[in-house]
């Protein structure tokens, strides 16, 4: 779906937010990547790729070759080089495609805001959002769009950040605390708010959204750098290595066309990981986008690779944040069942989160579903006097709240404390559950086990992390006891307890000191400094700027999950980049077994016994080479913008794995279809 | 940089004494007592077994066709579809068979040092008809003879049987009176 | 039967070695041997050394290549009076300049490659004192290298990674020495001769001919000759001379020495790595590709010589070659043995020879060429081999790292754009020095005279000369004639750049990664101690040399196999 552009002057843009944008090969940004390929034969352009202006030189020497003396080989041979060059181009600005489509939508949102600027006197004016300067303080209300980034200063209001986000559901945002923040281009739903204009003009959160997604700051990620000056130094020896056959076969009374050596030299080098290195990088940065991550740069994604500690906030990202029931454990002569119907029966009316969970353990347990609530029953409410609840009944009361309370309330009654009952509730505060203690009447039926539930499928993802190499570190102001609890269930590998900012920065720097590198979320403007700290740090979105600046990506959706995902598509970039190099040299033995022959078989022809392809002539055999050498990056470009798969299994299978597939599968693929390319060109007679 | 250079002189020098003179001094004087005939090259009476000699047969048992000059050692080099190697076989083939020898490959192909003083028992057994004839002596003696000479593989697991040329016409000479 | 055995006790004997050398060499370089402490002592004195004081990367290689520059004018020097010097019962005239020039670069670059015949060129003090010392000083000089670098590998945040002149002496005193002096007396039982008297002249009674004899302080060189991975020979003919290599025992010693340091280096590596099996890894990337090239020079050489069949044929001859590939060969060693010892010794840049290279079927000289183009890893020479091993255990781990979605680790330190550079440096200089000074050669007239044989043999005699010259090899297909300005001057140039081209971007890796903090390993850690990562280094080895090489090997050896039935 492409966004629908939104008329002139019109301040309702149906923007789509990052998250849900366009796919992969969209008519539209192959038209402007088609076009973008022919705008990026610009010299500077080129000479940041050195594999790739080694062809470029090469086609300019074939061309003139071919001008000097024509030949349909020699044009043939020219054309396909040139070709080589356009399809890098064209694989990189398909890369670019996508991201520029987003930027356009983010640009549009930019400049069509304005901005209820307060004066000094508090009287407002009608300014454009562009305009605005760092201090300003503008007015938003109902319906308005925020027109920079800033914090809430004064209100409270319910914000629409699908935008951004994608996220339909509207967030709170007031002043103080850690959900001040507000970004440009979201609206307010209700209420009025007075912001603080915290960006400076031209540096927003859209403008530096903007300029990521279009990959205009890109720069070179440490990893990427390795691996050009690979490339490059792999450019420089093949150089010498086709430049000498022209002595070389001159003292063996070969004559080398320079064409046929421009050809073996093209097809030699490095070109399909060359022609792919910076679209790997860009897709890689716009796969974060997809996931609404915002990286500030690409060395953080990088980073995201190499982490070997991930520290996890307990609450909201282990577990629920909400604690749930578990289990039942009835009281004296009691019975199970006795127990969950009165702890359901107490709950009905409850409609907190706990009070639900209670009934719905009762109802699976015990399959209690048909008791209703009629109009005989009475809710007693919690409040924080009694610190219970209930229902009243004629002549049954139930309760249900803390231990102590439920035990003064019986004994009030005449009731007994069941023996026991006192180790119970310690053993389940111990094991950071909450004890809620039942009593109908004068007796104690039982203790409801309350707890606070690990999110589903977390200790899986936790084991994948660990066959990875990830250890994860649990973070949680909880007491040492409820946190090993909590961290044995969630199958985490360690946990911080009781933990403070302080505490939080000191294992950082000590998982850095033995040579870590260590992920961490964050959002309160306490967690900055560890953010900083951190050699990945994912900043919520929902929180305040200070952690925001702080951090080195921005989650758009808030969701401290996303860390895994992160760390994932780190590790895809960079499992590409090897991927597609070891396949670009693997393919390097094919073309020799095609070329060598044929450019040495006039004087030498026992030299076709290496012609083992059966390829029909030399000159078939070079053209197939060079055609091969081109198409396969058109071929590859998906797999590029989309990434080799990441499996979270141990590096030794991953590495069997890639190497099978590029490794072996490089050397293999090339003399399938270079001899299918030579059949071709043979029956329809070109070259 | 000088305090590199000032070390490396004297480590130059150091060395020159310790390794040049101290360590070849050291194995000479140990050659000298115990191993005097060996370090003076093995000469006998007719030279050394270990050094080939020119022995123009058929009334010898010959080597192999090298030039056999202890001063100038080293191969032909010429390389395996050499057409010089070629004509240079056909041509000692030529003079094996016209003093009816019946070539083979040892005695047509020159050594690595050319100064190879063995052969391998195929050839000396190869040249027995013809020797035995040029002296007049039985053919069963002369056979004899070289059976006698065979050397087996050393340690019995090394190397290949051969035949010292120097020692086998020795032995025939001595035969012969 | 005969190859089997040898090859078993070659087996046997080097497990040993690997592993008790391998830790002998490993306590020499901590310091931790210490009986000569006397004389270790004196020479730091002497030198104003302290061996505790550490150097630098830049310092270390700083006193390498001043010592080198050094030694070659000593050795230049030597080479240029020697007329008037003694210890010259052979008259021997001083030794021309170009030539002087290319064996001082030739011996101190642990190359020993010889364009003249030693019987007749070099006095006995020439001989001991510069030739001999060398062999000793540039073997420990690559092997010191080599230990510097794998400290830089297993050190953390340190700014040092030794002494060079601790490294060099302790080497020389309690590796090189001992076990020389040690195997120089076998040898000289065995039959070797060690004298210092001039030829003798021997009248042969039965004959009547008259026999020159030359002879020289053989017996102690060779052994040191092998161990030291130089190769270079007093005598020409080299280890087919049986004053040099008498008896099939020494043939099969000769093998042992060569390949027992650069072997047992690897377990070394292991052991300073505190992890042996990181150094089995690479000594597996070493056999296999070793025995699958010594299987195609075996299984050559074992095959008849195309040009005896064919002189054979034309003269209606029938001439069985049931011995293999004799031409050039000695009847002693037998054809297998002595592919066997030329393998070993053009794999560990050693250049000693017991037959004729140039001689050896094609496939059999494919391999002993390819084998050095492999870039002397396999297992290469006294420290070089490991020290350029590592180069290409450098680039195995960053293309194999980030094939697994990790910045690429080795032995927990990470491999980034300054190591790669460095690497590949090393790693390249070689080919294209190579390829360049051989398309000079073939394209000039005073290089095209040198080659001895015509058509894609002669080539290969010129592509030989740069690829042994270029990878401090040494040995030849001597048919080629070196001994011009041309060649002398070209040579030392190949030899200076495939020496301290390689052995500083080495020293520089170690220096940075000394420097480097470690990533402690896990699971998700790139394993450089399986059989894998062996693979890896083996493909990272063969493409590199195969691709480099491909079109110039296809032009020599690869042309002359397929051209059945021709001569040139």
């Amino acid at each position: 779906m492409s966004p629908e552009p939104s008329g002139p002057g019109s301040r309702v843009i149906r923007a789509q937010g990052v998250a849900q944008s366009r796919s992969l090969f969209d008519v539209e940004i192959l038209r402007h990547a088609a076009v973008d390929s022919l705008r990026k034969l610009s010299l500077r352009t080129q000479a940041r790729n050195p594999v790739m202006f080694v062809v470029l030189v090469g086609t300019v020497v074939t061309l003139v070759e071919s001008i000097a003396h024509p030949t349909l080989f020699d044009w043939s041979i020219t054309i396909w080089l040139f070709a080589t060059v356009l399809f890098a181009n064209f694989a990189e600005a398909m890369a670019e495609g996508r991201g520029k489509a987003q930027a356009d939508t983010l640009r549009r949102m930019r400049t069509e805001t304005q901005a209820r600027r307060l004066g000094s006197g508090g009287a407002e004016e009608l300014v454009q959002a562009s305009d605005l300067s760092r201090g300003d303080m503008v007015v938003c209300e109902a319906g308005d769009l925020i027109p920079s980034d800033g914090e809430i200063v004064e209100g409270i209001a319910s914000v629409d950040e699908s935008a951004i986000t994608g996220e339909s559901a509207p967030v709170i945002r007031e002043s103080g605390g850690d959900r001040s923040a507000v970004t440009g281009g979201t609206r307010v739903l209700s209420d009025r708010i007075v912001v603080k204009i915290t960006a400076e003009r031209g540096h927003t959160f859209l403008d530096r959204m903007i300029s990521l997604v279009e990959g205009a700051r890109r720069q070179k990620t440490p990893n990427e750098i390795a691996l050009t000056i690979l490339l490059a130094a792999l450019t420089i020896v093949f150089l010498p290595v086709v430049v000498v056959l022209q002595p070389f076969g001159h003292f063996s009374g070969a004559t080398v066309s320079v064409v046929v050596l421009v050809s073996l030299l093209v097809c030699l080098i490095p070109t399909t990981i060359g022609a792919l290195l910076s679209a790997i990088g860009i897709a890689g940065m716009d796969r974060l986008v997809q996931k609404n991550v915002l990286a500030m740069s690409g060395r953080a994604v990088e980073a995201a690779g190499d982490v070997q500690t991930l520290l996890l906030d307990k609450t909201g990202t282990i577990t629920l944040g909400n604690r749930m029931a578990s289990q039942f454990i009835p009281a004296g002569d009691h019975g199970m069942e006795e127990l969950a119907q009165a702890a359901r029966l107490a709950s009905l009316a409850d409609e907190t989160p706990e009070g639900r969970s209670i009934v719905a353990l009762a109802d699976e347990l015990f399959n209690l579903r048909d008791q209703k609530l009629d109009e005989r029953h009475v809710f007693v409410p919690f409040t924080a006097n009694t610190r219970m609840s209930g229902l009243d009944l004629v002549g049954q009361k139930i309760r249900k709240g803390a231990a102590d309370a439920v035990k003064s309330w019986v004994v009030e009654q005449g009731g007994r404390i069941p023996p026991g009952l006192d180790d119970t509730v310690a053993s389940l505060a111990r094991a950071g559950s909450t004890p809620l203690v039942v009593a109908e009447g004068p007796e104690i039926l039982g203790v409801i086990e309350l707890k606070d539930v690990v999110k589903q499928g977390m200790v899986e993802r936790f084991d994948q992390l660990r066959s990875i190499g990830i250890r994860t570190v649990m973070i949680t102001g909880d007491n040492p006891l409820t946190a090993a609890a909590i961290a044995a269930e969630a199958g985490v590998d360690d946990f911080l307890a009781e933990a403070t900012p302080e505490t939080k920065m000191e294992l950082i720097k000590a998982e850095q000191e033995g040579g870590k590198l260590v992920a961490m979320t964050g959002d309160g403007t306490n967690d900055a400094p560890a953010l900083a700290q951190a050699d990945v740090g994912v900043a919520m979105n929902s929180g305040t700027t200070a952690a925001k600046e702080a951090g080195n990506m921005v989650d758009l959706d808030s969701n401290p999950t996303k860390l895994i995902d992160i760390v994932e598509i780190g590790k895809q970039l960079l499992i590409t980049r090897g991927a597609l190099t070891t396949f670009s040299i693997a393919n390097d033995v094919a073309k020799y077994f095609a070329i060598i022959p044929a450019l040495f078989v006039a004087t030498y022809p026992q030299l076709n016994t290496l012609n083992i392809m059966k390829l029909h002539s030399p000159q078939s055999a070079v053209m197939s080479a060079v055609i091969f050498n081109a198409l396969i990056i058109v071929a590859l470009i998906p797999l590029a913008l989309r990434g080799v798969k990441f499996r979270p299994v141990g590096a030794s299978s991953i590495l069997r794995r890639n190497v099978l597939v590029y490794g072996v599968g490089g050397i293999i693929v090339p003399f399938v279809f270079i001899k299918l390319i030579d059949l071709f060109i043979t029956a329809v007679h070109w070259y | 940089m000088l305090t590199h250079l000032r070390r490396s002189i004297v480590a130059s020098i150091v060395f020159i004494v310790l390794l040049g003179f101290g360590y070849n001094y050291a194995g000479l004087a140990v050659s000298r007592v115990f191993f005097a005939h060996q370090a003076n090259g093995s000469i006998g009476k007719n030279g050394s077994p270990l050094i080939g000699q020119n022995w123009t047969g058929p009334h010898w048992f010959q080597g192999r066709p090298d030039s056999d000059n202890p001063l100038s050692t080293g191969a032909a080099n010429l390389g395996p579809r050499s057409k010089l190697l070629v004509s240079d076989v056909a041509k000692q083939i030529a003079v094996l068979k016209r003093e009816g020898i019946a070539p083979t490959a040892d005695l047509v192909t020159t050594s690595g040092s050319g100064i190879d003083p063995d052969i391998s028992p195929a050839d000396a057994y190869d040249q027995v008809k013809a020797v035995a004839d040029s002296n007049r002596l039985p053919v069963w003696q002369v056979r004899h003879l070289v059976d006698a000479h065979v050397h087996g593989r050393q340690l019995g697991i090394l190397g290949s049987p051969y035949v010292n040329v120097l020692e086998l016409n020795e032995a025939l000479a001595a035969e012969k009176h | 039967m005969g190859f089997f055995w040898t090859v078993s006790a070659t087996v046997v004997l080097l497990a040993i070695t690997w592993r008790f050398l391998g830790s002998y060499m490993a306590a020499v370089f901590d310091g931790r041997i210490n009986y000569l402490r006397w004389l270790e002592r004196l020479i730091y004195r002497l030198l104003a050394v302290d061996p505790e004081q550490e150097q630098s990367w830049q310092r270390y290689a700083g006193a390498l290549v001043v010592f080198s520059g050094v030694a070659i004018l000593v050795t230049y020097t030597c080479m240029r009076i020697q007329q008037h010097i003694g210890i010259n019962p052979q008259h021997q005239l001083d030794v021309k300049p170009a030539l002087s020039f290319n064996t001082a670069v030739s011996f101190v670059t642990n190359t020993n490659w010889q364009n003249y015949s030693g019987e007749s060129t070099m006095s006995f003090f020439t001989l001991m004192v510069a030739l001999t010392v060398q062999q000793f000083v540039s073997a420990s000089v690559g092997i010191a290298v080599a230990i510097a670098m794998v400290r830089g590998f297993v050190r953390k945040d340190c700014a040092t990674i030794g002494n060079f002149w601790a490294d060099l002496v302790r080497c020389i005193l309690y590796i090189m020495v001992p076990i020389s002096f040690l195997f120089g007396i076998l040898w000289v039982a065995q039959g070797a001769v060690d004298t210092l008297g001039a030829s003798v002249h021997v009248k042969n009674a039965l004959t009547g001919f008259t026999q020159s004899i030359a002879r020289g302080p053989m017996g102690f060189i060779e052994p040191i000759k092998q161990l030291g991975t130089n190769g270079g020979g007093p005598f020409n003919a080299n280890g087919a001379h049986p004053y040099e290599n008498p008896t099939p025992l020494t043939n099969l010693l000769s093998l042992v020495l060569v390949l027992a340091i650069p072997f047992a280096l690897t377990y070394t590596f292991g052991k300073m790595a505190g992890k042996i099996r990181e150094g089995v890894a690479l000594l597996g990337a070493m056999v296999l590709i070793f025995s699958v090239w010594a299987g195609i020079a075996a299984y050559a050489e074992q095959r008849p010589n195309p040009a005896v069949a064919r002189g054979a044929a034309v003269t209606h001859t029938v001439v069985r070659q049931k011995a293999g590939n004799m031409e050039g060969k000695e009847v002693r060693n037998g054809a297998s043995a002595s592919s066997l010892y030329n393998i070993a010794s053009t794999q560990t840049s050693t250049g000693s020879v017991d037959s004729a290279n140039d001689s050896f079927n094609p496939m059999g000289g494919f391999a002993l060429l390819t084998g050095m183009m492999l870039g002397e890893v396999t297992p290469g020479g006294a420290g070089s081999g490991l020290y350029t091993i590592l180069l290409m255990a450098v680039i195995a781990v960053f293309i194999g790292g980030l094939m697994i979605g990790r910045t690429p680790e080795y032995l927990g330190k990470k491999i980034q754009a300054r190591e790669v550079k460095l690497a590949a440096i090393g790693v390249l200089v070689m080919p294209v020095t190579v390829l360049i000074m051989t398309a000079i050669a073939v394209s000039i007239h005073a290089g095209r005279v040198g080659a001895l044989n015509a058509g894609p043999h002669g080539f290969t005699e010129i592509l030989y000369a740069f690829t042994s010259q270029a990878n401090n090899n040494g040995s030849a297909f001597a048919g080629l004639n070196g001994n011009t300005a041309f060649y002398n001057v070209m040579g030392a140039i190949a030899m200076l750049m495939g020496r301290f081209a390689v052995m500083i971007p080495c020293l520089a890796l170690g220096g940075t990664l000394a420097a480097k903090g470690s990533v402690p390993a896990g699971l998700g850690t790139f394993r450089t101690d399986t059989p894998m990562f062996s693979g890896l280094v083996v493909g990272v080895i063969v493409i590199i040399g195969g691709l480099s090489f491909f079109p110039a090997v296809s032009l020599g050896p690869i042309v002359e196999q397929l051209s059945t039935g021709k001569f040139f």
